[in-house]
């Protein structure tokens, strides 16, 4: 009996969810058990061609990681779309777009005049790189890039939802765990859409540090404190993003004394990750005249990357307003 | 014109490609080595607090997180002005010692080590992870897989995640270790001092035995004449966490040895319009293009580089072996690319043994491992040695520590010129009129780049496989004539 097959792919991404596939040791070896690896870069031979010349549906799982930044991310996506039976946006940069949507508050020629003329860089003619260019032995070309960072969702449709920056190895163990058994009829399939490998509540939840409901009179920052080990960071003034952020990663930062930066991207049920962080601070700000308030919330000194660091190019936002303009 | 493309399968996913071009006679005319990636970090940086930069540009590379935290964290400290107590310093020097076991381990067995202990010219379904475990025997496989686990698990003890650390803070660190915590770390490293020794052994078994690899190794078409970059301590010897940035020319000798916050003074960024990386170059001596010699600014930062412009290792095994290179080789510097995957054994040896030194100080366990930031900030540099090269951050910020103005320069980075130049040359003496370009050659072409352990978008460095090729030669018309594969079914 053949045996159903399976692909993982990166985009615009840094490598860190493929090191997290394989971090699960020994379990990598029940993937090779139980599916024929048809695509996988970092650890095979990548045979595109091949995928190409595969049936439509023929590949029965793929992860695809990493955002859509240019024309190749977007043209291998819909390729493993139509190729693949189950797609999961697998990481923050698929499911939301992780730190590389930041980019989506600037113009892309804002990106690109920056890149290309930084203190060290030496550019008199003010060059910038082209998709095609005429070199005298021919033409080569390289991709050309998106005015904004998009998420897999925006491009294809998307099966479920696999989240964290990477997803924490325990969690793929346990979804690999579920496949195995959905493939010997044991289980059946979270409905379409679903998020998987993560918990239904937030990081707060799962955080060993004890909240006392106490409110704060100012945000602080991590360098400038040194926090008890055993409070709320939140409610030692460290603004972080626990409350918002979905559960599966066990408090990893804040149980570290590092906050929350919200990789696990929005909670169950949560339409705008920043708003409900807005609310959450909201509740915690001993305040009630709007001078002090607004003395408070200068502590936050960057609002914008607080509410949607990882999750601004899969928000309702999506972009920054000079970033949009540019969109056609 | 005939053009050859070699294409990293990868390439279709964003990666690095490759375009040789022949002349009528069939030679080579021209070699571009593109990158196709941009993702805009200096600019997006840009607006957030000093202290997300350890988290944010740890984002660059999945691969070598650890080197951005490290960079970003110590341009913090200088952006601060703050001194890190000295078990702070010790702690993310620990950690990053474990980082660089793991690293280097990762690249010699499943990227390297193929082409010289299953051999250059063994079947491809030979050459790879698991054709080095048939050769050198079951149980090294078991060990690589232990000594990944042991540097992960050392960088989650002190980094708080296996991926993407998130301890390091300005002024030192969120957290410390326990007496419990350094003794297993103190356990580990000296199982990975044992393991360094034993794969320097099966290097010299295999390799350095064996007159053909020996041959390959020091020939000419994989030699330059560049100069070489590596850090430094106040004796010296290399240091990949702290010290200063020396660059010795082709002769060996001392171009000059700058500070962190100096480095613009010294390294300038050529862009080209066909690739979205630039090219770094040596300031004082210019760029004449891709070429050899002390006039061409065009330098290397790599293991062997490191060795080059160092006058030594700081711990006495890694010395040894150090000593036993150059004599082997005729002195330093030494200009053979290949050697370069010596060189990184050498320093996996040198980083077990400092990962031994630090868990074994008596201040490891402080808890003065914080200092908390004074002084108003302004403006850092943050220096580490990232295993595939130099890694320069630099922030600027306002006085509330938001970040104003950003520059990386990233490790791979650095060896983009020489790594094109190295390219060049190999296919300039591999392909000529007549030849028949099969595997084998495409094989030599790539282990021109593969010493340099290339991490290009911080994604084309692949993990237990080879870099996969394919090679597309076209006629003058444009029409596909041949195609082949690095590796076949």
């Amino acid at each position: 009996m053949t045996k159903p097959k399976f692909a993982m792919y990166w985009a615009a991404s840094c490598g860190g969810c493929e090191i997290a596939v394989l971090n699960i040791h020994e379990k990598i070896l029940d993937v090779d058990a139980n599916f024929d690896v048809v695509f996988w870069p970092v650890a095979m031979d990548a045979k595109y061609k091949d995928v190409e010349a595969m049936d439509d549906d023929s590949i029965l799982l793929t992860l695809f990681n990493g955002g859509i930044r240019n024309d190749e991310n977007d043209h291998i996506a819909k390729l493993l779309r139509k190729k693949s039976k189950i797609l999961v946006a697998f990481g923050s940069c698929a499911c939301e777009g992780c730190i590389p949507g930041l980019a989506n508050f600037s113009p892309i020629h804002e990106i690109m005049d920056t890149a290309f003329n930084t203190i060290s860089t030496e550019n008199p003619e003010n060059i910038r790189p082209q998709s095609i260019y005429d070199m005298p032995e021919g033409k080569i070309h390289i991709p050309t890039l998106y005015p904004i960072l998009k998420t897999l969702d925006q491009v294809v449709d998307v099966d479920y939802y696999m989240p964290g920056c990477p997803p924490e190895s325990h969690q793929i163990e346990a979804v690999i765990d579920l496949v195995i058994q959905v493939l010997q009829g044991k289980a059946e399939l979270p409905p379409k859409g679903a998020t998987i490998g993560a918990g239904g509540s937030t990081v707060c939840d799962e955080c060993k540090r004890k909240r006392n409901v106490k409110t704060i009179q100012e945000f602080t920052r991590i360098q400038f404190i040194t926090p008890d080990p055993e409070l709320c960071l939140l409610e030692q003034g460290i603004p972080c993003n626990g409350p918002a952020t979905r559960s599966g990663c066990n408090a990893r930062c804040p149980s570290v004394g590092a906050q929350c930066i919200g990789c696990y991207g929005p909670a169950a049920d949560v339409e705008d990750y920043g708003a409900r962080l807005i609310a959450a601070y909201g509740s915690i700000i001993d305040a009630n005249e709007p001078d002090e308030i607004d003395r408070i919330l200068d502590g936050l000194v960057d609002p914008a990357g607080q509410f949607y660091r990882f999750n601004l190019a899969g928000s309702m936002l999506r972009a920054g307003n000079s970033a949009l303009k540019s969109v056609d | 014109m005939t053009r050859i493309t070699i294409d990293p399968i990868t390439r279709l996913e964003g990666h690095g490609k490759i375009e040789i071009f022949l002349n009528d006679e069939g030679d080579v005319a021209n070699t571009y080595f593109q990158i196709p990636e941009l993702r805009g970090f200096e600019r997006f940086v840009v607006g957030r607090p000093i202290e997300e930069m350890a988290l944010l540009t740890n984002r660059i590379c999945g691969v070598c997180p650890e080197a951005h935290h490290m960079a970003a964290a110590k341009a913090a400290d200088a952006v601060y002005k703050v001194n890190v107590p000295r078990t702070g310093k010790m702690l993310r020097e620990l950690l990053y010692m474990a980082f660089y076991a793991t690293d280097h381990t990762t690249h010699f067995y499943a990227l390297a080590g193929p082409d010289f202990i299953v051999g250059p010219d063994a079947p491809v379904a030979e050459r790879n992870i698991l054709g080095v475990i048939h050769k050198v025997g079951l149980e090294i496989g078991g060990k690589v897989i232990q000594m990944r686990k042991y540097g992960h698990t050392v960088v989650e003890k002190i980094g708080g995640r296996k991926v993407h650390p998130c301890t390091s803070i300005p002024g030192g660190l969120t957290k410390g270790i326990t007496e419990e915590d350094r003794k297993e770390i103190e356990d580990m490293g000296r199982w990975a001092i044992e393991f360094a020794q034993f794969s320097l052994k099966a290097f010299n078994d295999i390799v350095l035995g064996n007159k053909t690899y020996l041959d390959l190794i020091l020939g000419d078409i994989y030699t330059h004449h560049t100069y070489y970059m590596g850090m430094v301590d106040e004796n010296n010897k290399t240091n990949f966490y702290d010290g200063k940035v020396r660059v010795v020319g082709p002769d060996g000798k001392e171009l000059v040895k700058y500070a962190p916050e100096e480095y613009t003074e010294n390294i300038t960024e050529r862009v080209e319009p066909w690739t979205y990386l630039k090219f770094p170059y040596l300031k004082k001596v210019g760029w004449k293009g891709f070429v050899d010699g002390a006039d061409s600014g065009v330098y290397c930062a790599t293991p062997l580089s490191r060795l080059n412009a160092a006058d030594g290792l700081a711990t006495p095994r890694a010395q040894e072996e150090y000593d036993k290179m150059y004599s082997t080789l005729g002195g330093k510097p030494v200009h053979q690319r290949l050697v370069t995957h010596w060189a990184r054994l050498i320093e996996l040896l040198y980083a077990a043994e400092r990962w031994v030194e630090l868990a074994t100080d008596t201040e490891i366990t402080s808890p003065n491992f914080h200092a908390i930031p004074t002084e108003k900030p302004t403006e850092g540099v943050g220096i580490v040695e990232a295993p595939r090269g130099t890694l320069t951050h630099h922030y600027w910020t306002d006085e509330r520590g938001v970040v104003t103005q950003a520059n990386l320069i990233v490790g791979t980075t650095n060896n983009y010129a020489p790594i094109s130049m190295s390219i060049h040359k190999a296919a300039s003496s591999l392909i000529k009129k007549g030849t028949v370009v099969n595997e084998g050659l495409l094989n030599m072409v790539e282990m021109a780049f593969r010493a340099y352990d290339p991490c290009f978008g911080c994604a084309t460095h692949s993990l237990p496989g080879q870099m996969p090729l394919e090679v597309t030669i076209h006629n003058s018309d444009g029409e596909i004539v041949k195609v082949m594969k690095q590796f076949v079914d």
